[in-house]
């Protein structure tokens, strides 16, 4: 199993909106690489026929009924909000699209 | 006077039910005991005074009136900061929660309430449950009461701490790859991780959804069992949940016994890294269950071998995906906004920020694991070591009734040693993995002190899914037994704070 | 915005085969969310329906809609799906500020409703079977209000509100397996099946399906490859083309667009597009390459569904006739032509064409005036057909009245415009407004005898045998009775008054 570089982990940091610092990235691409060559063991049953297992326990179809329950309150809902504007969470600009 | 904090659960229950002493009495006395060791110890990271005494008052005015009380019925509680709870602050030890209150009660927290059981604050944690030590928490570490210069256990180490410090005499942990049992045995305490799906994890905040599982922890195995048949039981919140009567687990407690029973020792969990003190309580207790009349015999799990790897792929990547929600735009900490920056960028320095260095390693890991590519080889086979976990534990338990080991390779490590090494860090969950693997039901209760420090040893005791009152029945019996030969509680040779 | 150069639409298909994958998101009309019990009623008070669960709030869990399911269940089995007899939900990892937990439940690997197809008619009757890839469930993300750019978009606003009202109403995605062969009809056919689907949908009673209303929303993929060509060529990916017509435009403009694209020697390139109604153009979005990585992963807080087949049986059976299946037999019952039938469709006047009928009125009547009047009525206000206050019972009243000559045309027109100013049921605004035809015969001969004696030479006329200017005489009786008389009954009055053959 190849082990990772200083460039996979600052990928890996934007794909899970972590801004890294330099010294971070150093600092975690060799932990990560140790800790990745002592887990890649797993792989050696990547080719055996056994199935995955998910869930530690075999449920199935656990539903609800589509039946109304109380809300929070926006005020409630809103509690937690670093900014609000107009009732809504208020967010610094969004890029990019819906 | 009785000194009311070193009471058991249930003497405490007993004394409010018959009116010897009040609810408000005793969370009185934990309160001023919090007082007077927690600067120390650091169990605690929020207090919460005035709902505790509140809640004690509305148990004696119940009694007052002759309403029936509950099992536990004003005793007080440390709950680990991971629940929610209505109106008190809940940081999951985490800089990125800082501050938040919560408009709503995890279903433990609810139970709790309804069990009028008095919660007296919120305890300290590694930061989201993940580590071994308590040293995670961006709050700082906490003390282990019986050297304060090592760790209490993690990532429940602040609810094992303030159970062993007698400033409470139950509290709520949650275990995802041991953490309520390792910390349960370097405090010398009793902790236990239910069958998952036994107790709901509805407003306990996900760090890997398929292992984390809330359990109790206590002084003594009958108080462990009372607090888990209070907050145990089917919740329609939690798909997860199991809907089924809630094994007697209380009743197994109060019937400790293993005449007759086959206990198997898994093979795999002994040999290097395995402090030598450690081992020699553990073969001792082994010794001890064959004078109680248990047949023990060795049994091999061999996937067990590569638990610890499987686990170091499944939980980062779950919690890679769970702590995505932390972003900056709804609750908790904000970083960065300064009217000129993106959300995007403010996701990504609020979570710079607001994260610990584990947190970093394990989201990162996640999301390594999870990537297009990585996918099958990584988190595809540890789903399948899963399996073959489950499977040992199937053929173990159709020749025996429990599996036993050392709850964990070492006594309590000095505080700093392992912080910046995460793979030694790892290991100490080593013999409690296995069994978050396979979702069943697990314990950890002291055996006696390493000769060679002094602290205490945990014995793990594994029993299949849903049959959690075997748990009790077999720890129940090495307690009474251990407790017989010590002459007293393990505890009560912790030094004084 | 880029112009855009094209080339004819003719002129791209003498050169190009297009391929189409269609992906459309219905929105469920449960009466709660999908995974917690939130109403999904539409209010206009922000976060006044969100729980723990659909704001992502710390410790929160999802469970599932049972309706939800069993919506899905019925969306496969109409279009000729397998249903799943095992499928889990996974967790679609990407960071969205309307997406409260960062992740979108949905489904990946094991949707619950796969390999169907759907045929749809075009205008002119031929019918075109859509292959379905799949049918899964997934949640909807919250609205976000961009504040502070040109007209609420997203590039230059200073900051955004969110409400998350709408996060977590379920979804349903349907996806086409690649649509081959359809040539120069290809916007044709996506509009066609996009409707047809709207239609079963709402047969199916599992949502509204208004597309205005952003509860039908779908993405038009796109691409052409040389004619003769087995490869497909890279596709663009239209976003949120939401109207029938808009769908047709947006596939005919992509084939113009890439024909101009690769005829000048470019590449297309792997992207979303944005559809611009004004002018039926799309331009670059985001553009699709491997960076992005959803992580997919069984999400651990759900547990399997495994539809037991006594249930996918039952819904099975209990499936309403498909849309196509009943138009074609209401269309042979009204002996309209698909020209016909398609304009009905289109009006949404099946149902209450059906319903008026179903209410004693003969097809013609019915058909005749919620095509006509009511029709008219509905365009003027730009509501739906079925949005006019008025009931197919009320309708077929008048076509009542009308029958037994209480009414003419005329009067029964002014009917329905009571009845639609809310003046009451087509009785009382007949009462109130005295609209009943005057039939009595001694009050219908004076205003005869009136008009002959004021319009002596027309009278001549058609005393001579010129019987077509008797119109003339019927209008002068007409408006002497505010047009309360019936027209025929008049005419032939005067043709015996003066003793010509009518
Ligand atoms: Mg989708
Ligand atoms: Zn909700």
């Amino acid at each position: 199993m190849p082990g990772i570089t200083r460039e996979e982990v600052a990928h890996l940091a934007r794909l899970a909106r972590l801004e890294l610092k330099d010294e971070e990235l150093d600092h975690f691409a060799g932990q990560l690489d140790d800790i990745i060559g002592a887990v890649a063991r797993v792989s050696d049953v990547a080719d055996e026929d056994v199935p995955p297992t998910s869930h530690p326990l075999p449920l199935t179809n656990v539903m609800r009924p589509d039946e109304v329950r109380p809300s929070l309150t926006p005020q409630e809902a809103l509690s937690g909000a670093p900014a609000q504007e107009q009732q809504r969470f208020k967010v610094p600009q969004i890029l990019g699209e819906d | 006077m009785t000194d009311l904090t070193r009471l058991t659960a249930a003497e405490t229950a007993e004394k409010i039910a018959s009116g010897e002493v009040t609810a408000v009495a005793v969370t009185e006395a934990h309160l001023a005991r919090i007082e007077a060791v927690d600067e120390k110890v650091h169990a605690f990271l929020h207090v919460d005074r005035e709902g505790a005494l509140a809640q004690a008052r509305r148990v004696d005015e119940k009694r007052a009136s002759g309403e029936k009380l509950g099992p536990l019925a004003g005793v007080p509680l440390a709950l680990k900061d991971i629940f929610t709870t209505k109106g008190i602050p809940t940081t999951v030890g985490s800089k990125i929660l800082e501050g938040w209150i919560p408009p709503y009660d995890a279903t433990v927290t609810r139970r709790l309430k309804e069990a009028d059981i008095v919660i007296l604050g919120k305890t300290n944690m590694d930061e989201f449950a993940m580590g071994s030590s308590t040293e995670n928490s961006a709050y700082g570490p906490t003390g282990n009461p019986w050297d304060l210069t090592r760790i209490p256990g993690g990532s429940g180490g602040g609810s094992s701490a303030a159970i062993a410090s007698y400033e409470a005499p139950l509290a709520i942990g949650t275990d995802t790859g041991g953490s309520i049992r390792q910390p349960a045995a370097v405090t010398g305490t009793v902790g236990v991780k239910p069958t998952y799906g036994g107790v709901s994890r509805y407003g306990m905040v996900a760090f890997s959804s398929s292992l984390d599982q809330g359990g109790p922890c206590a002084r003594t195995v009958l108080d462990a069992a009372l607090l888990h048949e209070a907050i145990a039981g089917h919740d329609p919140l939690d798909s997860t949940s199991i809907d089924a009567p809630v094994p007697s687990v209380v009743e197994a407690a109060r019937n400790g016994d293993v005449k007759g029973m086959r206990v198997g020792v898994v093979k795999e969990f002994a040999g290097e890294g395995y402090q030598a003190g450690v081992m020699q309580r553990f073969d001792e207790s082994v010794e001890l269950l064959r004078e109680l009349g248990a047949e023990v015999v060795e049994i091999s799990c061999p996937s067990f071998d590569k638990a610890l790897a499987a686990y170091y792929l499944i939980a980062p990547s779950e919690c890679s995906s769970n702590l995505a929600r932390f972003d900056a735009m709804r609750y908790g900490l904000r970083v960065g906004d300064d009217g000129t920056k993106s959300a995007e960028d403010v996701t990504a320095l609020t979570r710079e920020a607001g994260f610990g260095d584990e947190v970093k390693r394990r989201v990162i890991l996640g999301t390594y694991a999870l990537s297009s590519g990585y996918y099958d080889a990584y988190y595809g086979s540890a789903q399948k070591v899963r399996t073959l976990i489950k499977r040992d534990f199937e053929r173990a338990f159709e020749s025996v009734d429990v599996l036993i080991s050392p709850t964990t390779p070492t006594t309590a490590f000095p505080i700093g040693e392992r912080s910046d090494d995460p793979m030694a860090m790892y290991l100490a969950d080593l013999c409690t993995i296995p069994t978050n693997m396979a979702g069943n039901a697990a314990m950890s209760l002291p055996c006696g002190l390493a000769p060679e420090d002094g602290l205490p040893v945990g014995l793990q005791i594994i029993a299949p899914a849903m049959a959690d009152d075997r748990l009790y029945r077999v720890g129940a019996a090495v307690e009474a037994a251990f407790e017989a030969r010590w002459g007293h509680p393990l505890l009560e040779e912790a030094p004084s704070l | 915005m880029t112009v855009t150069d094209l080339v004819s639409y003719d002129d791209a298909l003498a050169t190009y085969d297009p391929v189409m994958g269609l992906e459309v998101h219905v929105e469920l009309g449960t009466k709660t969310k999908m995974f917690c019990g939130c109403s999904t009623e539409l209010k206009q008070d922000a976060n006044s329906q969100t729980c723990p669960t659909c704001l992502g709030l710390p410790g929160a869990l999802p469970v599932v809609n049972e309706i939800g399911v069993e919506s899905a269940i019925k969306i496969g089995l109409a279009l000729h799906c397998e249903i799943a007899e095992w499928c889990r939900f996974a967790r679609k990892n990407y960071f969205y500020p309307d997406m409260p937990k960062n992740f979108q439940t949905s489904q990946y690997d094991e949707p619950i409703a796969y390999n169907g197809y759907l045929d749809v008619q075009l205008e002119d009757g031929e019918v075109f079977r859509v292959e379905i890839e799949r049918a899964h469930m997934e949640e909807d993300t919250g609205k976000s209000t961009h504040v502070g750019g040109a007209t609420g978009r997203i590039h230059g606003a200073s900051h955004s509100l969110l409400d998350y009202n709408r996060a977590g109403i379920p979804l349903i995605e349907i996806v086409t397996k690649p649509i081959e062969g359809a040539g120069e009809r290809a916007p044709e056919v996506a509009k066609a099946y996009v409707a047809e689907l709207r239609e079963l949908i709402k047969a199916l009673g599992v949502s509204e399906a208004r597309m205005e209303q952003g509860q039908m929303r779908c993405d038009v993929n796109l691409s052409l490859r040389p004619k003769g060509a087995e490869k497909f060529g890279t596709r663009s990916e239209t976003k949120n083309v939401n109207s029938l017509r808009s769908v047709e435009r947006a596939a005919r403009f992509e084939i113009q667009r890439h024909a101009a694209v690769l005829s000048s020697g470019g590449t297309i390139v792997q992207e979303t597009r944005h559809f611009h109604e004004e002018d039926g153009s799309t331009t670059a979005g985001r553009i699709k390459d491997n960076a992005e990585d959803y992580r997919y992963f069984p999400e651990p807080d759900l547990v399997p569904v495994a539809p037991a087949r006594e249930w996918v049986e039952k819904l099975r059976a209990e499936l309403p006739e498909l849309p196509r299946v009943r138009r074609n037999r209401l269309r042979e019952e009204w002996g309209v032509t698909e020209h016909d039938m398609q304009s009905i469709l289109n009006a949404g006047a099946v149902d209450p064409i059906v319903q008026t009928i179903d209410a004693g009125a003969p097809a013609d009547q019915a058909r005749k005036w919620w095509m006509g009047e009511l029709a008219r009525r509905a365009n003027e206000g730009g509501v739906d057909l079925a949005a006019l206050p008025i009931t197919p019972a009320q309708v077929a009243r008048v076509c009542a009245l009308v029958a037994e000559g209480s009414l003419n045309d005329k009067l029964a027109r002014q009917t329905i415009e009571g009845v639609l100013a809310g003046e009451g049921s087509p009785d009382e605004v007949v009462a109130a407004r005295g609209l009943a035809v005057v039939s009595d015969e001694g009050a219908l001969g004076t205003a005869v005898d009136e008009a002959i004696a004021a319009n002596a030479a027309i009278a001549d006329k058609i005393r001579a045998g010129k019987i077509a200017a008797a119109g003339a005489l019927v209008g002068a009786v007409m408006k002497a009775t505010r047009g309360q008389a019936d027209a025929a009954r008049v005419r032939e009055l005067i043709l015996e008054r003066l003793g010509a053959e009518g």
